[in-house]
């Protein structure tokens, strides 16, 4: 070992090693080998369970069947190719556009609904003075976020069942004539929005409360000595200096407008508002992987990957047209 | 009525009747969010006798363990458990250690495939093949089913937690590591005696999102895991609460077309035991999250 002068890329004593005649690649490998077996993992696991199910996606452009041969890859060559057939059939069909109607039904209600609800959390938490009281509210408010869907689902259970679910006894007492949360299609999306807003609430108003945080006090302090007034001063400084943010959230949410949490649905789904809980996820596991028909459940999954994806790229695009860095 | 830390103006009557309403909403909140798990927590001990007349209370007016005495004798759920910490621990450690080693090279500005790794994230990040091939390669191809590798290997990597973890390495001083270069470490050295421990913050928060997935998680459970022995706590949860009295399988519950489900306090106690482990681990894990959200925002 000598001593060197410039440490990076690459240290003299390992270019020792090799002749200075040698190719950059060998020169790069003998200096950070490793980091080209770290990504061994990393690609393996990508070139599997990202890449090669992409190759699945011939189903839906088959009429696939997974016993017509033999060995793991022998349905997908010996399976009938029936070009857009499926694809035909799925938007000839009723069921895909009920399901698109679902998911994008309680989607929207969500974003009226839901998307607020922490930005209003935020701006109440911002302006709440006792610390000890806030950070209170912030422990116990976090907490859902961290509860299972199903612990969700069992709690919703427990408290609105037509039997003895307290608050459905409550509510039938009010409003004799309210349909039953658990069961009735009405009341199916309000009955979502309440779990998303019981657990997410909470923890959605952590990235609000930080942008807020990041607000210059002296702003406050200027429009005080001005003698404006609590409302004026959240028209004029407090909503404006969290707008980027509010913004992106936003253009987050609607690049997943086709995507609903399938396992809240799948858990709150029932034979008795099937008609409005069926959305892409639910619909697909159902079709395919409980009836067996591949074929259609890939051709949806497929419209709803290229759709998505889609949306991701025009909502990141336009995010960096209205001056925000973008999400990548 | 709170004090006001700091009056630089006199507060008018509005201001503070404001206030009041602030309070009222903001504690009314988080009443609502508190009541159902003491709910639970408190029907639990109730008998069912009294969970049956009186419609809500938030302690029991006799304290009965027979929901305790069924589930200890019964002893299914410590078995989810079980297996819900072995399939949480395995497959925690599982994705810290494909995230880390992916992200690292990634936030080498020197690391020459650099652009082609970058390419293959962004198409995970941006396209799935949905919901049927992964099953297929996963139950009919790599004939994972009944074993957890079906839960561990499809989401070793989840590029957004790996991208936190990349940004972290990314900001991080290179003094340190030039100075490593320099007395002669190679890169797993660096990465280990360096870059890992300096990175425990948001390694912290990474892994704690893992974990959390992981112990939440029902939906893979429910379609790799059929063997009851392998049941983790969730899919025992699920079956317990929604399906005992659903006269359907896996696909459809019916609620409310049957009658009065028996033993109303062994469905609360069930409960009870899978959201504890949660509530214990909560106060240690708080502090990470925040964090994690934040060092999750800054972009690379």
């Amino acid at each position: 070992m000598g001593t060197h002068t410039k440490a990076r890329p690459l240290p003299k004593s390992q270019l020792s090693l090799v002749g200075p005649d040698s190719s950059p690649w060998r020169r790069e490998f003998s200096a950070h080998g490793w980091l080209y077996i770290f990504v061994i993992p990393g690609v393996i696991y990508m070139l599997i369970f990202v890449f090669m199910p992409l190759l699945g996606l011939i189903m839906a452009f088959q009429r696939f069947s997974p016993y017509s041969g033999s060995g793991p890859f022998g349905a997908f060559i010996h399976s009938e190719f029936v070009g857009f057939d499926i694809f035909r059939g799925l938007f000839t069909g009723p069921d895909f556009w009920r399901v698109l109607r679902n998911t994008l039904a309680i989607n929207i209600s969500s974003l009226i609904f839901y998307f607020p609800a922490p930005i209003i959390l935020a701006l109440l938490l911002n302006e709440i003075q006792s610390q000890a009281f806030k950070r209170t509210t912030q422990t116990i408010v976090y907490i859902p976020h961290f509860i299972s869907w199903v612990i969700v689902g069992s709690i919703t259970f427990q408290m609105f069942n037509a039997q003895d679910g307290i608050l459905m006894m409550l509510i039938k007492q009010v409003f004799p004539n309210m349909p039953n949360v658990l069961s009735s299609p009405k009341a199916f999306i309000p009955m979502l929005l309440g779990q998303s807003m019981w657990k997410e609430t909470g923890f959605g108003t952590i990235i609000y409360l930080a942008s807020l945080a990041s607000v210059d006090p002296q702003l406050y302090e200027a429009a005080t000595v001005d003698g404006a007034n609590r409302w004026q001063k959240l028209w004029n400084i407090t909503l404006p200096g969290i707008a980027g943010t509010i913004v992106i959230m936003l253009i987050l949410k609607l690049g997943q407008m086709l995507n609903t949490g399938y396992e809240q649905i799948f858990l709150m789904q029932n034979s008795l508002n099937r008609s409005v809980s069926d959305v892409f996820d639910t619909y697909i596991y159902t079709m395919s992987i409980v009836n067996g028909n591949y074929s259609l459940g890939t051709a949806m999954g497929l419209f709803k990957s290229v759709v998505g994806m889609f949306m991701v790229i025009g909502s990141n695009s336009l995010s960096k047209r209205l001056g925000s860095s973008g999400l990548y | 009525m709170p004090k006001f830390k700091h009056a630089l103006v006199k507060r008018s009557r509005m201001d503070m009747f404001a206030q009041v309403i602030i309070y009222i909403i903001v504690g009314s909140f988080a009443l609502i969010t508190l009541l159902p798990f003491i709910y639970i927590f408190a029907g639990s001990f109730a008998t069912d006798r009294e969970l049956i007349e009186r419609p809500f209370f938030l302690f029991p007016k006799t304290i009965s363990f027979n929901a305790y005495k069924y589930i200890f004798a019964n002893g299914d759920i410590f078995r989810g458990l079980r297996n819900s910490l072995i399939v949480t621990v395995v497959g925690t450690t599982i994705n810290m250690f494909f995230s880390t080693t992916l992200a690292y090279p990634l936030s080498r500005p020197y690391f020459k495939g650099k652009k082609a790794l970058f390419a293959m994230v962004l198409v995970s990040l941006l396209f799935s093949a949905g919901m049927v091939p992964n099953y297929l390669l996963i139950a009919n191809i790599l004939r994972l089913k009944n074993t957890y590798w079906a839960l561990w290997l499809p989401g070793a990597i989840n590029m957004f937690n790996m991208l936190i973890i990349m940004n972290y390495f990314r900001s991080l001083p290179q003094e340190m590591e030039e100075s490593a270069y320099i007395d002669g470490a190679n890169d797993l050295q660096i990465f280990t005696r360096i870059m890992l421990p300096l990175s425990a913050p948001a390694l912290a928060s990474v892994s704690l999102f893992y974990a959390v997935n992981h112990w939440n998680s029902y939906f893979n459970a429910m379609m790799y895991i059929s063997d009851r022995r392998w049941e983790v706590v969730q899919i025992m949860l699920r079956r317990i609460i929604f399906l005992t009295q659903s006269i359907s399988s896996e696909t459809g519950v019916d609620w409310g077309m049957l009658g009065e489900p028996p033993e109303k306090s062994i469905r609360l106690a069930t409960t009870v035991f899978a959201v504890i482990p949660i509530l214990c681990v909560y106060p240690f894990i708080q502090k990470y999250f925040t964090q994690g959200i934040m060092v999750g925002s800054v972009k690379g």
